[in-house]
């Protein structure tokens, strides 16, 4: 049985611990609030730019001729990860949820005797794929210097994608990062980006004639890296949302946890306290009795 | 005589409102929208996007680039990468 003063060093060191958990959780709920807030204004963006891809994708034959970014390399023998995670920790499952989908994706390939690279983004994860793919790593993106990860870093990522693409370092990439559901459900999610897979048309919306200037290969071309961009921004934003509600939840549980320890701690403290207090009672008693 | 107009960016919504003309820097040239206009797709050079809210008044300017415009029944969409003013 450990002694009083151990025990209580226990119960004040899960305290303390309870407190940063506490704290994380609440700066996560505020942060989730926001994040969300973010997700849902980038949403009219992206479903406009969707939509006229759509329409113009219905329009326009993928030939031999189409940008490259829409047809491909007519290879795909180089396959590049992009793996969207985290900078910090203190949130449960999601970075490993994340790392473990691109690691299925990575070893399925490697099966079929593909190439696989990886272009990471995030602090978290890099341990693990330098541990497992020490070769594979072609490029890591830091966002640890800024505080959200906004449209500026989803341009970057983006225009570094699309020059590497036209070097020929890959024929195709996927992203990888967590959908956000709920605070209690987050989806870790592979997306095909490079080539643009060509967004369905919605039926119903191709009615009116439409005129195109310059014309519709030309704005389709224009379109493309934007749309890449579009696609990134709200992989990020959702990986943001993501991150904290995952964050919340475990940091929810860990309180809990947390909690329930110091009760039980506390319990076993009490039930020692006055064993001592009657052993010593009994000394006393059976010592005057003595006399 | 009213043209429905909303100007978004991949951060947000900045505008939707009612104006009377929209004059648009396109790829190939200058193009204003009054309401009723055929629908138009086109892209958008970096420039000026002035937006007339009367017909009289002076013009607001609105400083875009990598955008996008597309008229249809609903309006003129403006999708831009980055808005000043």
């Amino acid at each position: 049985m450990a002694s009083l003063k151990e025990l209580k060093g226990r119960i004040n060191s899960v305290k303390s611990t309870q407190k940063i958990t506490k704290a994380k959780q609440m700066v996560a709920a505020a942060k989730l609030r926001k994040a969300q807030a973010a997700a849902e204004a980038a949403r009219p963006y992206a479903s406009r730019l969707a939509e006229v891809m759509g329409s113009l994708a219905s329009r326009i034959t993928v030939s031999e001729s189409s940008p490259r970014l829409l047809a491909g390399t007519g290879k795909s023998q180089v396959h590049l990860l992009v793996v969207a995670n985290s900078d910090r920790g203190l949130c449960g499952a999601f970075n490993s949820n994340i790392i473990k989908a691109a690691r299925q994706k990575a070893l399925a390939l490697q099966a079929e005797g593909k190439t696989v690279l990886f272009y990471l983004i995030g602090r978290k994860g890099r341990a693990v794929f330098r541990r497992e793919f020490p070769k594979a790593i072609h490029a890591e993106f830091d966002t640890t210097q800024v505080r959200e990860p906004g449209f500026t870093e989803a341009e970057a990522i983006a225009a570094q994608l699309v020059t590497l693409y036209g070097q020929g370092v890959f024929d195709v990439a996927h992203l990888f990062y967590s959908k956000f559901r709920s605070a209690l459900l987050q989806v870790p999610t592979e997306q095909q980006i490079i080539p643009v897979p060509a967004p369905k048309a919605q039926p119903g919306t191709t009615g009116a004639v439409v005129e195109y200037e310059p014309d519709e290969e030309e704005i389709l071309a224009a379109l493309l890296p934007r749309y890449l961009r579009t696609q990134i921004f709200g992989a990020l934003l959702e990986n943001a949302a993501s991150e904290q509600g995952a964050s919340m939840t475990a940091m929810d549980n860990a309180t809990r946890n947390a909690g329930d320890l110091i009760n039980r701690l506390t319990i076993q403290y009490n039930r020692s306290r006055q064993a001592a207090i009657t052993t010593e009672l009994i000394e006393i008693i059976a010592g005057a009795e003595a006399l | 005589m009213a043209l429905h107009f909303e100007l978004v960016t991949p951060a947000r919504l900045v505008r939707s409102e009612s104006v009377h003309m929209v004059v648009v820097p396109g790829t190939e040239g200058e193009f204003g929208v009054l309401e009723g206009h055929a629908p138009f797709m086109s892209t958008v050079r970096d420039g000026v996007l002035k937006v007339y809210k009367t017909e009289h008044g002076t013009p607001e300017d609105i400083i875009v680039s990598g955008g996008f415009a597309e008229v249809g029944s609903a309006g003129l969409t403006v999708l831009a990468e980055h808005v000043e003013g």
